[in-house]
């Protein structure tokens, strides 16, 4: 159960983006609390990356304030806000193609440690590295594919290896962007096992189009139409919610 | 070191430019030990560029400025000690090497910071851009200064010394070209294989991955760009004791360009990739350039036969695709 006193890890006030005449975000105000999934769902083009862009800091938004682990990090910028522990998923993966798993995941242990300007000690040797590194790929379930090319892991594989990145930021909070697609049904299954489990470590604030998935894993939901959360609150609240289910569920709820 | 092809191939390329002269030394012939040391000289720029282009995939078109500030250090010192006249604050000059390469590395670093920090803002096409219009800046200041002799150039009458060396013997001052070549490579190895090497490869391979681990690409690519033209002014040095000449042409941008035909023709990004491309390179120069006045236009057929289906250059036809780690 989510606790709605707990001060809240991510919290989204009032956060206005337009392109053009377009108001893609239109005064999105939402939070992410201690140990919490909170789903962020809605239809196609209602705002969904646009919104996730901006948290990350890859978008500057035109109003509204980002707070995050009790800082305001509205004007942060994109590697600061990683370093301040907001750790992120790709809804295209977004992984150096060249470098095996194990060393994507090194890269963000010594990110993790502050230690890029070592120049010397090979870290192929470094224990301190590999040993951290191999257990968040064990975690994941990726450990007998470590020294395989990032380029060359399956779409699936891929996706679990930028959670394995995530974890190995220790992150205060995750963002995930449809972790589940173009998984298989296995696939997806396992990962939902994953998540459940991952939200003791830190809340997640996950965009997903698998409603299944969505519904067996979220504690709230909110749904982001044309740019504006139109409801949130629990999966039954959400269910039951006139409003969401003409805009978005449709016959499927 | 695991024996792999590659190594294999980078030991035979090291004895091979090692054995070469050394035999030509003991059958009389000089010149091909001249030819040994540009190779050697060459491969060092290159290996310097090789970390900001090959490492860091940043496309510099204006490393000669790097490698001219390298060869004026070199020659403008000396000039003061044959001259006597005092430089700034009363030093004397020096025609001692060791020095010499510290003002070049240290200028150099200098530099590439710089020009780095400002270039560092663009990206793609428009990098390219900025670091040629910085070289040509500097290519045009050392043609119309005249107090180190402008376009026509700065002789330096005896080579410069090192300690326990003959310098004037074509072997000696090979070998200290040599020796300097194989412990940059060395750096250049170090460095690929650090933490910051692989920050700096992951910045290449994507940006936003980097970001997103809480690396600001920028300070990395800055660090490198700056260790990147310490090593090119370093090989500056040496091949302005090598010609006992420096002009603006090492400062123009045919030299930024030749230094990355090296590299492209060699291997971008690999350890031995330099030192393939500037021996394949000078080795033409000279076969070819007996022949005809247009070598180039045959050097340029074999780049364009290498980027078109030899994309990893010498090392990487013979010795397969890189592996990473």
């Amino acid at each position: 159960m989510v606790d709605l006193a707990a001060e809240p890890v991510l919290e989204i006030t009032g956060l206005v983006k337009t392109f053009g005449a377009l108001r893609a975000t239109d005064g999105v105000t939402l939070d992410l609390r201690p140990g919490e999934i909170h789903a962020l769902i809605g239809p196609n083009g209602a705002g969904k990356s646009t919104l996730i862009h901006q948290i990350c800091g890859t978008l500057r938004q035109d109003g509204g304030t980002i707070r995050f682990a009790g800082q305001d990090i509205s004007r942060t910028g994109v590697a600061e806000r990683a370093r301040l522990g907001l750790g992120r998923t790709f809804q295209v993966s977004s992984l150096a193609p060249e470098f095996s798993a194990l060393r994507n995941v090194m890269l963000a242990v010594q990110a993790k440690a502050g230690s890029s300007f070592r120049f010397f000690k090979p870290v192929m040797r470094d224990r301190s590295l590999l040993d951290t590194a191999m257990a968040m790929l064990e975690r994941v379930g990726l450990a007998g594919r470590a020294d395989i090319a990032a380029a060359e892991l399956s779409h699936g594989e891929r996706r679990q290896l930028e959670i394995a990145i995530a974890l190995a930021l220790g992150s205060k909070a995750f963002l995930l962007d449809e972790p589940m697609a173009g998984m298989g049904p296995e696939g997806s299954k396992r990962l939902t096992g994953f998540l459940d489990g991952l939200r003791h470590q830190a809340p997640i604030l996950l965009v997903e189009h698998d409603m299944d998935a969505v519904f067996a894993l979220a504690d709230r939901i909110s749904v982001l139409v044309y740019g504006r959360v139109i409801a949130t609150g629990t999966v039954d609240e959400i269910r039951r919610d006139p409003a969401v289910r003409t805009a978005y569920l449709g016959d499927h709820a | 070191m695991d024996m792999t092809r590659e190594n294999i191939i980078n030991l035979v390329l090291a004895l091979l430019l090692l054995v070469v002269p050394l035999a030509a030394s003991q059958m009389g012939q000089p010149f091909t030990v001249t030819l040994a040391t540009r190779i050697a000289v060459l491969a060092l720029a290159a290996t310097g560029l090789n970390i900001a282009l090959g490492l860091g995939g940043l496309v510099s078109f204006g490393h000669a400025v790097f490698f001219g500030i390298g060869g004026y250090a070199a020659g403008i010192l000396a000039s003061h000690v044959f001259s006597g006249e005092p430089m700034a604050f009363g030093f004397e000059g020096s025609n001692q090497m060791a020095l010499i390469w510290i003002f070049a590395v240290i200028a150099c670093g200098l530099a590439g910071l710089a020009i780095g920090a400002i270039s560092l803002r663009t990206s793609g096409v428009y990098f390219i851009m900025i670091t040629l219009a910085f070289a040509q800046m500097v290519y045009y200041f050392a043609i119309s200064w005249p107090a180190y002799g402008g376009e026509d150039g700065l002789s330096i009458l005896v080579r410069n010394q090192f300690p326990g060396i003959n310098t004037m013997v074509p072997l000696s001052f090979f070998l200290l070209c040599y020796g300097v070549l194989i412990v940059c490579i060395g750096l250049f190895a170090l460095l690929r294989n650090s933490r910051f090497g692989t920050a700096l490869q992951a910045a290449r391979q994507n940006e936003v991955r980097v970001a997103s681990v809480g690396i600001s690409p920028y300070g990395i690519r800055l660090t490198a760009f700056a260790i990147s033209a310490m090593m090119t002014g370093l090989a500056g040095a040496l091949y302005a004791d090598l010609n006992k000449f420096v002009s603006p042409s090492m400062l123009s941008w045919h030299m930024s360009g030749e230094l990355i035909v090296l590299i492209i023709l060699g291997g971008t990004g690999r350890l031995f990739g330099p030192v393939a491309g500037a021996m394949l390179y000078v080795i033409f120069e000279f076969a070819l350039g007996g022949i005809t006045e247009r070598w180039q236009f045959f050097l340029g057929l074999i780049l364009l036969g290498v980027v078109l289906f030899a994309r990893g250059g010498l090392i990487g036809l013979l010795a397969g695709k890189a592996r990473h780690g």
